[in-house]
């Protein structure tokens, strides 16, 4: 592969790490990277083209999260909204004159993890399936409501590891019940394919997407910010997107995020069952190596993320062999360095650490065939054989 | 050939990977990561891990990063904090070589369908008349590598390469700058990965075991002063024991770590001829008396000696001339009596150090 060069044909089951774009995406951004140049800020009739396609892109995403244009910002992608939302509902509040304090699951991205950590927020465990443990958290937001602290809770739709989807609708009733003052927010950055967004919109104050997870570019994301709801930007400038984003805007990638977003949900129920369909028979094929047990049953997961524990066998090793044989898939979140960390969220799940050292995640998309699949479960059953088979010598 | 080069991102691994891949094999980089804490020396640090990957673009060869931060941890970092407890003085970098690089990461080797293991150490792997390898000394004299090693025996040498092993420094940097690599002009990393260089040993050891105060005594067993921390005296010591301006040189000839005594004499107390060694690792393996010369650090002068095999684990090392006390835990290898290759090697045994009076001071 030197060279940039990819020389082979890949297996690519990486999805939820990114997927490819979507035609339409790619389409849509194209005159907005030549002949639309210009600034969406600006007084002249250019400026007003590239404005107008702006405010097209806002109409297109509100129309799918079901929220109002206005509630709709573009930013930089996943993290500086999940920065956004922790850092800048905690610091508004705190600038009102109140107490808050940040609390999220303890499976979250570290993205909403490490935010949680500054500003000394409190972590709420799971269960077994990866939800927060929603007793463990009313408890904690009586506590904090009874100590006049105003709670910024965020909580993921969607774990990225392992794919078990949180009821959003239940987290909002506990929180609305046991401090109605709370800050809502749910990093979606995983939902976005899968769930109807409308719905997990509607009971929260802040929702989190990411462009490249749903087929639109890197470096671009959505949140959506509920009216009323007032947050600290991260970013000042300029004072863009209603002074909530400042930085001149990405014009190219927002126009492809609402086309990436608009065709996603348009497909989507086609897409959940075909790709839900092929994620029946991974799980199969995975278990019938043996030793191979799933971490979320087909309930609790979407369609998309497929996420297993081998036993007797190292994922670091593991993901080498099926690189070699050209099959893209991954285990846990890497460091800085690149090397694989020990999973926070199967550690949060109680998945014990010998286990977890097996975690494979194989991400399914918009590009994914049968024929993907297969050539997948073959080359995982002969890799795990010789790994097992020189662990045992 | 298929072959695994662990590449630390300094210029010998570097240089070895490009050798190899002129050689025609089939290369692939791999940058181990180990200390999980914070560092600012090296090793494991992410500019050092970005400039392992560059080298490997630049050559085209796929580079990966293997997490052993919890093998580390547990084969090398914590025995050493451990030994520290015990007033052994352990040598990190070898323990590494024993537990990381040529066991934990050849067995992976292994396990992926590599053929060998292949390093930037400055030593050389030549086959005798019984057609068995041998570690021999590196062509670079002052880098000389076979001390740390040592311990490579029997399978472990078929299937290590260390193709930098008879190149001179220079040779090294000048193949990496004919080549334009980056870490041409990279100094060579000195210290232990894991202690940082502004904290050092105290902080770190610090933060992990009870340090406790202690005596200083003479020979005699007379109180002459006294230390903070038992813990970070080393024999052999001469500053950081409270005595260093006194008129007559004293050295730390020994350290009783459960009675928190630091012994203390003079240059001629320090000397001896006796080293007892365990862990015996043997490179033809069976143990054989005989004459060789002791190496007792990574860059120390060998030293003429003759050996009496105690037990398979065990030996008893008389040198020709008296020499300044080796800390219990730190390796002795020894080399043949040309002082070409690698016999054997072992760690330095607590009871060979003082065996007069130490019982009538605590």
């Amino acid at each position: 592969m030197s060279g940039g060069v990819i020389d082979r044909e890949l297996i690519y089951l990486d999805h939820a790490a990114t997927t490819p774009m979507r035609a339409e995406a790619v389409t849509a951004m194209q005159p907005f990277l030549s002949d639309v140049y210009a600034n969406p800020s600006g007084s002249h009739r250019f400026a007003r083209e590239a404005r107008r396609a702006i405010d097209e892109a806002r109409d297109a995403v509100a129309g799918v999260l079901g929220c109002k244009p206005g509630e709709v910002v573009f930013n930089g992608g996943g993290t500086e909204g999940d920065n956004t939302a922790v850092l800048g509902a905690v610091r508004r509040l705190e600038s009102k004159g109140l107490a808050a304090r940040a609390v999220c699951s303890a499976a979250e991205h570290h993205a909403v993890l490490h935010c949680v950590g500054h500003v000394r927020g409190a972590v709420v465990g799971t269960d077994a399936t990866g939800c927060i443990d929603a007793e463990q958290l009313g408890l904690e937001l009586t506590r904090f409501a009874a100590a006049d602290v105003v709670p910024v809770v965020s909580v993921m739709a969607v774990n990225n590891e392992v794919g078990n989807v949180t009821p959003i609708d239940d987290v909002s009733r506990v929180v609305r019940r046991s401090a109605p003052r709370a800050v809502l927010h749910t990093d979606a950055v995983q939902a976005a394919c899968w769930l109807d967004l409308a719905p997990i919109t509607k009971v929260v104050d802040l929702l989190t997407l990411s462009s490249h997870k749903f087929g639109g570019p890197k470096g671009c994301g959505v949140m959506f910010q509920r009216d009323g709801v007032d947050i600290e930007p991260l970013i000042f400038g300029g004072g863009q997107e209603r002074d909530r984003r400042s930085g001149t805007h990405n014009v190219a990638g927002i126009v492809a995020t609402a086309a990436a977003l608009v065709a996603t949900a348009a497909e989507r129920t086609r897409e959940v069952e075909r790709i839900g369909a092929l994620r029946v028979e991974l799980v199969a094929g995975l278990t019938a190596i043996g030793g191979v047990s799933p971490t979320i049953s087909a309930d609790n997961s979407v369609a998309g993320i497929v996420h297993v524990c081998i036993e007797g066998i190292e994922n670091e090793a593991l993901l080498y062999l099926l690189d070699e044989a050209g099959l893209c898939a991954s285990a846990a979140s890497a460091c800085a360095s690149g090397a694989m960390e020990p999973s926070h969220v199967l550690a949060a799940m109680g998945v014990p650490r010998e286990l977890a050292r097996g975690a494979l995640r194989l991400s399914l998309g918009h590009t994914t065939t049968r024929s993907d699949i297969h050539a997948a479960v073959d080359i995982i059953g002969t890799a795990v054989a010789r790994l097992r088979a020189h662990a045992r010598a | 050939m298929k072959v695994l080069v662990a590449m630390s991102g300094g210029v010998d691994s570097s240089v070895a990977a490009a050798l190899m891949q002129r050689e025609g094999h089939h290369v692939v980089g791999v940058t181990m990561r180990l200390w999980g804490g914070e560092s600012d020396t090296g090793c494991c640090s992410v500019s050092d891990v970005d400039d392992a990957r560059r080298v490997a673009q630049q050559l085209g060869i796929d580079h990966l990063v293997f997490n052993f931060t919890e093998d580390f941890q547990e084969k090398v970092v914590d025995p050493y904090v451990q030994s520290h407890a015990t007033g052994v003085t352990p040598n990190p970098c070898i323990e590494c070589n024993r537990s990381l690089k040529f066991s934990r990461l050849t067995e992976r080797a292994d396990a992926l369908g590599f053929d060998a293991v292949v390093t930037g150490h400055h030593a050389r792997l030549v086959r005798n008349a019984q057609g068995e390898m041998r570690v021999h000394r590196g062509g670079d004299a002052a880098k000389d590598q076979s001390y740390v090693v040592h311990m490579l025996t029997g399978r472990e040498l078929e299937r290590t390469l260390f193709p930098v092993g008879h190149m001179t420094k220079t040779e090294v940097r000048c193949v990496a700058a004919e080549l334009g690599l980056r870490t041409a002009t990279k100094p060579d990393s000195q210290d232990v990965c894991f202690i940082s260089t502004t904290g050092g040993r105290e902080t770190f050891l610090g933060h992990r075991i009870p340090f406790h105060a202690g005596r200083v005594v003479d020979t005699d067993g007379h109180e002459v002063g006294k230390v903070d921390a038992v813990e970070l005296v080393t024999i052999g010591q001469r500053r950081g024991i409270g005595l260093y301006k006194t008129e007559a040189k004293r050295f730390v000839v020994d350290v009783d770590a459960d009675s928190h005594t630091v012994i203390v004499g003079t240059e001629a107390d320090l000397q001896r001829t006796g080293l007892a060694l365990h862990d015996m690792v043997w490179a033809g393996g069976a143990p054989e008396a005989g004459r060789y010369r002791v190496q007792c650090s990574a860059h120390g002068k060998s030293l003429p000696c003759s050996v009496e095999v105690v037990d398979a684990d065990r030996v008893q090392v008389t040198l020709d001339e008296p020499h300044r006390r080796i800390a219990p835990g730190q390796s002795a290898v020894l080399f043949d009596d040309t002082d070409s290759y690698v016999v054997a090697g072992g760690l330095v045994s607590a009871a060979s150090a003082w065996p007069v009076s130490v019982g009538a001071t605590a």
